[in-house]
């Protein structure tokens, strides 16, 4: 038993205090207002305030925070990406997450348990081998495995797919990890809010006020707060937010479901996905198995749930584990993913001054938390895009400069 | 085993006759037929069913109903199985899951002793240096999950049907039963299911001692069983609500997928624990949980009882122990005063000691650590308990009866808007969706009579809602008291009071939770895992939202409720699945491939032959062999995986013009053009042919891969443009093979009459025309460079061509080629295969398909964007490339890199040793300073090595495409 614990046990009072303030009205003016309470909003606000010595920064959240898809995702951490921008973009974050739980002192439960991407075609192989020598060019771990090392990895999962499509092969990624996803916006949170960070929970953002192309202010459900920049950090919030600043951008939302099982004896060490099955699963510390498929295939900017996704997707997940017929699944969920055309993010600054945009991240956001609060942090305090985001500007679907991270993205979030 | 059994009970759910043996931890235990688990251990004086997630403390009973994690066991491959709601067989082996050895000592149970080191969230608070954490990690792993899965369970298929019904009513207790009754009086059909063995809800067991409600619920019973109208299912879970009345309702060995016009919820109340220093012992338990072990199982919940109480319920269920010879020690009441009423009457005559405004403090372990000995109990100074003044009241169980909470999960999920209602203090129904319906104790009406009338209300407007009978109006009287308790939880300095039972979590959790800011009911239930357990909170999330209205200091409205989503409950992942739909499409010509010996492979869904096994030869040659078929004789492939859409109407071409690269209106009858589909973003997506066989009709072909997409695509298009033409989707409907080689048109003449020479049915032209007897449509195009034609016939012939042409070539030689000698084959050619040569930001500029993209149109697809793109230097160039002519070693493969000065230089799309050219032959991305005829490049193959390649003119093969237009001069005699 670690002595931390000790303390605990030794004092009379449970000896720790607030992780975030509560306040009980909003100040007239910050030198930035976040909007969005989820990982990224939170990571920015607590890299402007610890890197940047911007602490007079406002984080707006209409539910509580991490209630979006911080807390609704299937944890998985990877940057075993296809393209050059996005493969050091997510190596970065990859290597911010490493240390992210001694950085907070807060556990995350950041497990690095090893990600397989199985391919049941020769097509999937192909991409998974561009994939690999694109992210060994960087210097990424990533190559392509055969059967007999993914059967090792993972003894019990059935390669012949119950005859209809073999695993022929698979993209393998050791550093693939998962993360106790709420405790990474308490964590940002927690930092931000020790360095003076405000955070506004149950604070809706009704308006933001522009003037001669330059931000000014923001009106909230609890008044209005005037600043000079506003970052937008709200996912499938973002068409509405972009809205009030007469913004336009080729975001489409489409619902992402998710299923988690009872809890069992831990079994399946690595994560693993297959595009084909669409399937991806992985074991957490509680021994739940987390498990997600593909977006639902229409554009919908609700989180409800339907029964067809649960039937797919066990109906799926028993091709590769034919043994968890008597497993039960106890809850259902989804979140709203926004979606570019090239599958990157929309991140930096926009013709509105002041007004950022972080955004984009349809089913890769989680992944990106830290990195995204660090790049965002330095664009917002330096009102210059950061290195890593440059390609991501919203200005590329103007200019025909896009990404192409489709290949690598759209599976195995 | 009779240790606590009861003297028969009528209507009671076991069969005395039939006794069944079971074992539990390696015992053996005999219970009757019918028994629980959970029953036929507690009759045979078993005490500790299974241990707790956190501290592994012993609990015993506690819901009995279907939700306890405490009781979950694992039987063989069966794991957490609900010991409470499971019927005993003979070929049960049960063990309890979270126990470290035999669960009466539990190695683990040390973790109790420790508790005060792992307070709410303690892992969130250590084992996190970067060093530490994966052996902590295993540590965790190592103690963590319930049951255990056997990888040697087999895939079950559970059968999935679908359902429909006017009303689907769920819950067949009281309230649920009269709305099935009423509804189907009213004239529709009426669906009535019950998770429960037997219907009768708690009008079979919450009797106060009464036989003859049981006996009335007895006749409701049979009424709704005997009616005409309606279908009762029982041991069937409605497990979610999805839009529009679509509930998925799970059988034992069935899952059911239910369409209802309209659902009424009477899914009840789950009664709620109150909270109190180890109100966990084994031996505490809800009251109703003791009325059911009675009434269904004839079995005693204990000998000597204390009854904590805050409502009438508490009442009635001290003279349901008493009718069955139980002595009821005191009964403590939570409230300043009751009612006097008949049942407090009985009491009293029968002695027994009623504590008004009191609680229990606490409850006291016995000696063997299995259960509980004492109630401690003091009496309450505005809420708070008089320590100084405590009795000790020795006792082996006590009944907790001290409030309810809604049942209502599927009221959530449909959207209901509830409010909190004072007086009931019960969530219940504020504003229903149109269609859903709520009654009984899961809308606050609690009394009996008033439950049957609620019932009654809800099939009536149910009915209404239907059309199917006038809006009666039925008054239902409200509650007289409040069933239940406002905050039935005390404090002591000591914790163990428990309020959350499958995850281990203490009052003070909660305040300490608070106290970091977890002080709403979202963050509260994220951190301290309220409400994550197996029962979903189904008994804590209510004491959960008391408490933190009470640390915040406002209502229970104002706290509001966690999200209720799917699933009301667990279902297993073989009913969801169900058989399991994975589409195969086969070609009409599987058979003949597989006689011919194929070796399958998957596009999409499809199966089509890779290539043709032979005899002694490896798959290298047999492709090799396949590739020199086609160049030197005559060759046939199945291409039946190929889209196929028909457009028809004046305005076809014109359609066709807005969606296709290509120009379309001018194009003759009787003529073929290529076809290239871009996005918006000038992105290609898809190729064909588009053959021309009427002024107002075309046939058209997409990429295997493509063909549902593209239909999609396209008549999503026609919807928004509104043109005067119709598009069909032939691609099951129609079946298409490749003839192609020197000989491919004296085959052809030998099956059909039509003229077949250059002038009468030259190259790129379509005709239609009998083969062998069946109307087709052939066109004279080929992917792979030789004199070919692709001929198209009804699915249900494709059978017989495919025979005729065999037949008709068997005296050339004809042979079958595959997917694989096909690629070679097109890559000696030069062409490229969509998804394979280009990706997902490929423009045709990029591909030199400049030639087939018509920018100067008035519009297409993807056209002003491609004028923008069109304006710069692509960033790379598709070309072809050979490796030099005598390369050995192991060659580069699809997707290597080109590297030039340790950089990415480009990739590889194609590779493949050509039997033609007896070299490697390829297509590559490349910047463009590399890309000149004649440039030499560096590939870097996996383990890092590089390969030098030479850019080179494409097609490889026949540059001039002569042999497509020409009959080339046959190259071998051929033995007629």
């Amino acid at each position: 038993m670690p002595f931390r614990l000790l303390k605990f046990a030794l004092s009379k009072e449970h000896p720790e205090p607030r992780m975030f303030q509560s306040r009980d009205r909003l100040k007239s003016s910050y030198d930035a207002v976040i909007i969005g309470g989820g990982g990224h909003g939170l990571a920015a606000a607590y890299y402007l305030s610890r890197d940047y010595d911007m602490s007079n920064i406002a984080v707006i959240e209409k539910g509580y925070i991490g209630s979006g898809n911080t807390g609704r995702n299937t944890t998985i951490i990877r940057s075993n990406y296809l393209t050059p921008e996005g493969v050091k973009f997510y190596d970065e974050s990859v290597r911010l997450w490493q240390d992210l739980s001694q950085d907070f002192d807060l556990n995350l439960f950041y497990s690095t348990r090893g990600h397989f991407t199985l391919a049941h075609t020769d097509s999937a192989l192909r991409t998974m081998r561009w994939r690999a020598e694109v992210n060994k060019h960087f210097g990424i771990d990533s190559e392509v495995v055969s059967p007999d090392d993914i059967q090792s990895a993972c003894p019990p999962m059935n390669l012949a797919c119950g005859g209809h499509a073999p695993v022929l092969g698979a993209l393998y990624h050791a550093p693939g990890s998962i993360a106790r996803h709420d405790a990474v916006a308490w964590g940002y949170g927690r930092g931000a809010d020790q360095r003076g960070v405000e955070i506004h929970q149950q604070t809706e953002v009704l308006g933001i006020t522009v003037q001669s192309g330059r931000v000014t202010g923001v009106d909230t459900n609890r008044g209005h707060v005037s600043t000079p920049k506003v970052l937008c950090a709200v996912a499938g919030f973002t068409p509405r937010i972009l809205d009030m600043v007469g913004l336009r951008s080729p975001l489409y939302i489409h619902p992402l479901q998710a299923l988690v099982s009872e809890p069992m004896k831990p079994w399946l060490d690595p994560i693993i996905v297959s595009g084909s099955l669409h399937v991806y699963v992985s074991q957490t510390a509680r021994g739940e198995l987390v498990m997600g498929a593909s977006l639902d295939p229409y554009e919908l900017h609700s989180t409800r749930s339907t029964f067809d996704f649960a039937e797919g997707l066990a109906a799926h997940m028993l091709e590769l584990f034919p043994f968890l017929s008597h497993v039960k699944i106890v809850r259902q969920w989804a979140g709203l993913a926004d979606m570019t055309p090239d599958f990157a993010p929309i991140m930096g600054k926009t013709p509105i001054e002041g007004f950022y945009l972080d955004s984009g991240w349809g089913t890769w956001g989680f992944k990106a938390t830290p990195v995204a609060g660090k790049t965002m942090a330095h664009t917002v305090a330096c009102d210059r895009n950061h290195d890593l985001i440059q390609e991501f500007s919203l200005s590329r679907f103007k200019d025909y400069q896009l990404v192409g991270e489709k290949g690598a993205a759209s599976v195995g979030h | 085993m009779n240790e606590m059994r009861l003297l028969p009970i009528p209507g009671e759910w076991i069969d005395r006759r039939q006794l069944i043996d079971f074992t539990f931890e390696g015992r053996r235990v005999t219970g009757y037929a019918g028994d629980t688990i959970s029953s036929a251990l507690w009759a045979s004086g078993y005490r500790i069913l299974g241990r707790s997630f956190k501290y592994h403390r012993p609990r015993g009973i506690l819901s009995f109903a279907n939700h306890d994690t405490n009781t979950l066991m694992q039987n063989g491959q069966m794991l957490n199985v609900r010991a409470d709601v499971l019927s005993i067989r003979s070929d049960m082996a049960l063990t309890a899951i979270n126990s470290m050895g035999d669960v009466r000592s539990d190695r683990a149970h040390v973790l109790d002793f420790f508790s005060a080191f792992l307070p709410v969230g303690f892992y969130y608070k250590a084992f996190h240096t970067k060093k530490l954490f994966p052996f902590w990690e295993k540590v965790i792993r190592r103690m963590t999950g319930l049951g255990t899965v056997d990888p040697s369970t087999p895939h079950i298929r559970t059968a999935k049907r679908y359902d429909f019904c006017d009303v689907l009513v769920i819950g067949a207790g009281i309230s649920g039963l009269s709305a099935a009754l009423s509804a189907a009086q009213a004239g529709v059909d009426v669906v009535i299911v019950d998770e429960n063995l037997h219907p009768g809800g708690s009008g079979q067991y919450q009797l106060g001692g009464e036989m003859a409600q049981a006996q009335h619920t007895a006749n409701l019973v049979k009424s709704v069983q005997q009616h005409p109208r309606i279908r009762l299912y029982t041991e069937t879970e409605a497990a979610g609500y999805y839009d529009d009345h679509w509930v998925p309702l799970v059988g034992r060995n069935y899952l059911s997928k239910m369409r209802a016009e309209s659902v009424i919820v009477a899914t009840g109340v789950y009664e709620q624990p109150a909270v109190f220093r180890n109100n966990d012992l084994p031996g505490v338990m809800l009251a109703s949980a003791a009325q059911r072990l009675i009434y269904r199982y004839g079995v005693k919940p204990m000998n000597r009882a204390v009854v904590l109480t805050a409502n009438s319920d508490g009442y009635r269920a001290a003279v349901d122990l008493i009718a069955q010879g139980i002595t009821v020690v005191a009964v403590v009441d939570l409230r300043e005063s009751y009612v006097e009423d008949q049942w407090t009457k009985k009491l009293c005559d029968r002695g027994v000691k009623i504590f008004p405004n009191h609680c229990i403090y606490e409850a006291s372990s016995n000696p063997a650590n299995d259960g509980v000995s004492a109630a401690i109990v003091c009496s309450l100074n505005s809420g708070n308990p008089e320590t100084g003044f405590a009795q000790l009241i020795s006792c082996d169980g006590i009944l907790m009866s001290v409030g309810w909470a809604a049942a209502a999960n599927l009221l959530y999920q449909a959207k209901t808007k509830m409010r909190f209602d004072d007086h009931v203090q019960q969530f219940v129904p504020h504003i229903l969706p149109p269609g859903i319906f709520a009654c009984g104790r899961v809308n606050g009406i609690f009394h009996i009579e008033q439950k049957r009338c609620d019932g009654q209300r809800a099939g009536l407007e149910a009915a209404a809602y239907l059309g199917k009978s006038d809006l009666t109006k039925i008054a239902v009287l409200p509650e007289a008291e409040s069933p239940s308790h406002p905050f039935p939880i005390v404090a002591h300095p000591k914790g163990k009071n428990f309020v959350d039972f499958d995850e281990d979590l203490q009052l003070k959790d909660f305040y300490n939770a608070a106290q970091e800011g977890f002080d709403n009911i979202e963050l509260l239930k994220r951190y301290t895992t309220v409400g994550m357990g197996a029962s979903q909170g189904k008994h804590s999330n209510m004491n959960a939202l008391r408490i933190l209205a009470r640390i915040t200091n406002k209502t229970p409205e104002q706290v509001g409720t966690t999200t209720a989503r799917p699933f009301f409950h667990p279902v297993p992942m073989s009913h969801l699945a169900g058989r399991g739909f994975t589409p195969e499409r086969r070609t009409p010509l599987h058979s003949r491939h597989e006689a011919l010996g194929a070796e399958f492979m998957l596009a999409g869904a499809w199966r089509r032959p890779e290539y043709y096994r032979q005899r002694g030869k490896n798959r290298e040659d047999c492709i090799r062999l396949e590739v020199e078929a086609v160049r030197n004789g005559v060759g046939i492939i199945d291409v039946g995986t190929l889209g196929k859409l028909e457009i028809r109407g004046a305005d076809a071409a014109e359609f066709l013009e807005r969606v296709y690269t290509g120009r379309y209106t001018s194009m003759k009858i009787g003529t073929t053009r290529y076809a290239l589909m871009l996005d918006e973003t000038g992105v290609i997506v898809d190729d064909g042919v588009i053959a021309r066989l009427s002024a107002e009709h075309f046939y058209f072909t997409t990429t295997t891969s493509g063909a549902a997409t593209v239909y999609w695509e396209l008549s999503r298009l026609n919807t928004m443009w509104r043109l005067d033409c119709g598009i069909v989707n032939l691609t099951g409907a129609r079946s298409s093979i490749n003839l192609v080689g020197s000989h491919a048109r004296t085959v052809l003449a030998k099956l059909t009459d039509f003229e077949l020479s250059e002038a009468a049915f030259p190259y790129l032209a379509v005709r239609e025309m009998r083969i062998a007897g069946m109307p087709a449509i052939a066109m004279r195009v080929g992917f792979v460079g030789e004199w070919g034609y692709e001929i198209h016939v009804a699915a249900d012939s494709a059978l017989a061509l495919w025979d005729a042409l065999m037949n008709a070539g068997a005296d050339y030689n004809i042979r079958p080629f595959g997917v694989e000698a096909q690629r070679v084959l097109r890559l000696e050619k030069g062409h490229l295969i969509v998804g394979q040569d280009t990706d997902g930001l490929t423009t045709p500029m990029e591909a030199n398909l400049g030639w087939a993209v018509k920018l100067d149109k008035p519009f297409f697809v993807g056209q002003r964007s491609l004028q923008i793109i069109a304006k710069r230097t692509p960033k790379h160039t598709l070309v072809g490339f050979v490796l030099e002519k005598n390369f050995k070693g192991t060659p580069p493969q699809e997707c290597h890199l080109i590297i030039d000065n340790n950089e990415i230089a480009g990739r590889v799309t194609s590779i493949a040793f050509s039997p033609t050219l007896q070299c490697y032959i390829g297509l590559a991305y490349i910047k463009p300073g590399l890309s000149e005829v004649g440039n030499s490049f560096s590939i870097r193959t996996t383990d890092g090595t590089s390969v030098m390649a030479t850019v080179s003119k494409t097609p490889f093969y026949d540059p001039d495409n002569a042999r497509q237009k020409k009959i080339a001069t046959v190259r071998r005699e051929v033995v007629v």
